[in-house]
C-alpha cells in the first residue's frame, strides 16, 4: 500500500485520536501550570461621622472580566503539583525529619490527599489483578471438565458481572451489602454483630472494593484463558500421563505453559484497566474511605467551584504512573521489533 | 472427549462442579435478586424487618394490595422522566458505534495492509492511548469545552467517544484484516481496481463478522460509559448512566430508592439481551486480541 493511500485510509481515524486523545494530553500539562487568578481587592475610603476607614473589599466585576480574557489564569510553575493537595513537597519532607520510624512517615504520608489516592489505586491495581488471573483459571479449569450442554448457559451467567455497567454492577452489590441488605443482613447474623457495616471502617471498604473488582473481571479472565484450553493438545497431555505425571503435574508442566501467553496478556489489560479504578467507588459511595487517583480528579472536577488546575496536576501524574506501568512492554515490544529488523 | 487424559476420578469431577456452581451463583445471583427486588416496595427490597419479606412481600401487600407492584418503574420512568435518558442513550450509542465502525475499518484495513514501519508505531501509540485513564482526557477537554460553548451537546460527546474508542477498535479490526487473505485485495488490484475499490468491492463483503463483534465491544463501551458523559452532558441531555448516578442523591433524601433500582434493572436489560444473542461474538472478541499476545 503507497504511503498516500495509507494516508487517506488512516487519516479520520488518526485526527479523531489527535484531537481528543493527543490534545487534552498537550492541554493537561498547560492547564496544570496555571491557577486561576486571584480575586481583584479594591481599597475605598469610607468615612463616616467617626473619621475615615480604609476597606477592603473583593470587585467581582473587575475579577470576573481578568477571569473571562484570560480562563486559563496566570503561570504558576510547578506550585500546583508541590501543593498540599498533591506531591505535598514540603509536608513530606517535614514529615520525614520529624518521624522516628518508617511505620510513622507512612502514616503522615496516607494523611496527604494524593498518596492516600495513590496508595489505594496501587493496592487495588496490584491485589486486584494477581486473583483475577487465579480465579479465571480455576472457572476456566473448571467449566472445560463440564459437559457440553451446561457450557453455553454457564459461560452466559459468567459473562454478566463483566458486561454489566460498572456504576450499576457496584450499585446493584452495594444494596446487597447495604446494613439492611440481605449481605449485609447475613454477615451480622453470621458474626453476631448487630452494628456490623462494611461502610463503616476503611478496611472494610479497601476489601470490599477489591472483592468487587474481582468479582467484574474473573469472568474476563476466565473466557480467555477457556478459549486457550481449547487448544491444548491432547497428544500432549497424554504423552505426559505415560510418563507418569499426575494431574497437578500435567496442569502445572502441559497447560500452565501452554496458557502463558495469555496470562500476559490479561494481566496487561488488567493492570491497565484496575489503574483507572473510579466507577466503583462512585457505586459504593467509598469516597470517605477510599480513593483512588481518576476519583480524585473527579471531585475535583464536580466540586461546587472547579478546579481546573488541581485536576489537570492529578492528571499528569496519573499519566506519569500509566507510562511507568506500560515501560516494560512497550521495551519489550521495542527490543521484538528491531530483532524483526535485523 | 474421549481421551483417558479427559477423564476424572468423581472426587475431582465433584469439587469442580461444585466450584463452577458457587461460582455461577455469585455471578448471577446479585442480579436476579435486584430484578426480583425492583418489583417490591423498599420495606421489602431492604431488610428492614425480616429478610423473607423480600420474597413474600409482605410489605408490598400491606403498602399497595399486590405481590408485586410497578411503583418504581412508574416513578422512573414517568414522574422522573427516565425514558428520556434512555432516548439519549440511544442516540449516543447508535452514532458512536456506527462512526466508530467507520472510521476504524478504514483505519485497520489500512494498518493490516500497509507492511511499513510506521504502521506498527501507530499501533504502539494506540495501545498507549488505550491506557489513558478517560478522566484524565476528560480533564482536559473541559476548559475548552466551556470556552468555546461545546459543553453539555450530544454530538461533543458522541465524537469523544468515538474518539476514546478508536485504539481498541483498531487494533480489534487490524487484527480481524490480517486473517482475510491478502492474495483477494491483490488480484483485484491485479485487474485494475485501486486501493480504494478493492476494499469497497472484495473486502466489505467478507469484513461483516469482524466488524460485528467489534461493534459489540463499542456498544459496551459508549453504554457504560460513566467518566465521559457525567462531565460534559448538560442535565437535559444526560443519558442513563450519570442519570442513575445523580438519582442517588435525590432519591435517597425523598425515601425513592426504588425508583433507583427500577432505573438500574431497565438499565440492565438490554445488555441482559446482547449477552443472549451476541455469546459467542463476545467470546470471540475477547479471545480475538489474545491470539495475537
Amino acid at each position: 500500500m503507497s504511503h498516500r493511500t495509507f494516508f487517506w485510509f488512516i487519516l479520520p481515524s488518526l485526527l479523531a485520536m489527535f484531537v481528543f486523545i493527543a490534545m487534552p494530553l498537550v492541554s493537561v500539562v498547560f492547564q496544570s501550570l496555571y491557577i486561576e487568578h486571584e480575586q481583584v481587592m479594591r481599597v475605598t475610603k469610607n468615612c463616616g461621622p467617626f473619621g475615615c476607614k480604609e476597606e477592603v473589599s473583593v470587585d467581582y466585576e473587575a475579577t470576573q472580566q481578568l477571569r473571562d480574557q484570560n480562563p486559563l489564569g496566570q503561570f504558576n510553575g510547578l506550585g500546583t503539583y508541590l501543593d498540599r493537595d498533591h506531591l505535598a513537597a514540603s509536608e513530606v519532607g517535614e514529615a520525614w525529619t520529624s518521624s522516628t520510624s518508617l511505620g510513622e512517615f507512612s502514616t503522615k504520608l496516607y494523611n496527604l490527599p494524593f498518596y492516600r489516592s495513590l496508595a489505594f489505586t496501587l493496592a487495588y491495581t496490584f491485589i486486584v489483578t494477581p486473583f483475577v488471573i487465579i480465579l479465571g483459571l480455576l472457572i476456566a479449569l473448571g467449566v472445560n471438565r463440564l459437559t457440553p450442554v451446561l457450557k453455553g448457559p454457564t459461560i452466559f451467567l459468567s459473562l454478566l458481572p463483566m458486561i454489566v455497567t460498572p456504576l450499576i454492577g457496584s450499585l446493584i452489590l452495594f444494596w446487597m451489602i447495604d446494613a439492611q441488605g440481605i449481605i449485609g443482613k447475613s454477615l451480622q447474623l453470621l458474626f453476631d454483630d448487630k452494628e456490623l457495616s462494611l461502610k463503616a471502617s476503611p478496611t472494610l471498604t479497601w476489601l470490599t472494593l477489591m472483592i468487587y473488582g474481582i468479582w467484574h473481571s474473573a469472568p474476563f479472565a476466565f473466557v480467555v484463558f477457556y478459549a486457550g484450553l481449547q487448544t491444548v493438545n491432547a497428544d500432549a497431555l497424554e504423552a505426559a500421563m505415560i510418563d507418569g505425571a499426575s494431574r497437578l503435574q500435567r496442569v502445572r508442566y502441559v497447560v500452565i505453559p501452554h496458557l502463558k501467553p495469555l496470562f500476559i496478556f490479561v494481566a496487561l489489560i488488567q493492570l491497565m484497566d484496575n489503574f483507572r479504578v473510579f466507577e466503583p467507588i462512585v457505586g459504593f459511595s467509598a469516597e470517605a474511605n477510599a480513593s483512588s487517583l481518576s476519583y480524585a480528579i473527579y471531585s475535583d472536577l464536580k466540586g461546587d467551584v472547579i478546579q481546573f488546575n488541581s485536576a489537570a496536576a492529578t492528571s499528569v501524574l496519573t499519566i506519569v504512573g500509566v507510562a511507568i506501568l506500560l515501560a516494560p512492554v512497550l521495551r519489550k515490544t521495542w527490543r521484538d521489533f528491531q530483532q524483526k529488523v535485523v | 472427549m474421549s481421551s483417558k487424559a479427559q477423564s476424572a476420578p468423581k472426587s475431582l469431577v465433584i469439587i469442580s462442579s461444585a466450584m463452577v456452581l458457587v461460582w455461577i451463583v455469585l455471578a448471577a445471583f446479585p442480579f436476579f435478586w435486584t430484578l426480583w427486588g425492583s418489583f417490591k416496595v423498599q420495606g421489602d427490597f431492604f431488610s428492614k424487618a425480616d429478610w423473607r419479606y423480600a420474597l413474600t412481600g409482605t410489605r408490598t401487600i400491606i403498602e399497595t394490595g399486590g405481590a408485586f407492584t410497578n411503583n418504581g418503574y412508574e416513578g422512573a420512568w414517568i414522574q422522573e422522566a427516565f425514558w428520556r435518558n434512555a432516548f439519549n442513550t440511544l442516540i449516543v450509542v447508535f452514532f458512536t458505534v456506527v462512526i466508530s465502525l467507520t472510521f476504524g475499518t478504514l483505519g485497520g484495513y489500512a494498518l493490516a495492509r500497509s507492511g511499513h514501519s510506521y504502521a506498527f508505531w501507530l499501533l504502539m501509540i494506540a495501545l498507549v492511548f488505550r491506557a489513558m485513564p478517560h478522566i484524565t482526557l476528560v480533564s482536559g477537554y473541559l476548559l475548552p469545552f466551556f470556552e468555546w460553548n461545546l459543553w453539555g451537546h450530544l454530538p461533543t460527546t458522541i465524537i469523544v467517544l468515538v474518539a476514546i474508542n478508536q485504539p481498541f477498535t483498531l487494533w480489534m479490526l487490524h487484527s480481524f484484516f490480517l486473517n482475510i487473505p491478502k492474495d483477494l485485495d491483490e488480484s483485484a488490484k491485479v485487474d485494475g481496481c485501486t486501493q480504494f475499490q478493492a476494499f469497497r468491492l472484495v473486502i466489505i463483503p467478507v469484513m461483516w463478522p469482524g466488524v460485528i463483534t467489534t461493534g459489540l465491544f463499542s456498544f459496551l463501551l459508549a453504554y457504560n460509559d460513566f467518566a465521559v458523559t457525567t462531565m460534559l452532558l448538560s442535565q437535559e441531555n444526560q443519558t442513563m448512566v450519570p442519570r442513575i448516578a445523580a438519582f442517588l442523591g435525590t432519591t435517597f433524601e425523598q425515601g425513592n430508592v426504588m425508583f433507583a433500582v427500577a432505573a438500574v434493572v431497565s438499565a440492565t436489560a438490554p445488555l441482559f439481551v446482547l449477552v443472549m444473542f451476541f455469546q459467542r461474538q463476545i467470546v470471540s472478541g475477547l479471545t480475538a486480541g489474545a491470539v495475537k499476545g
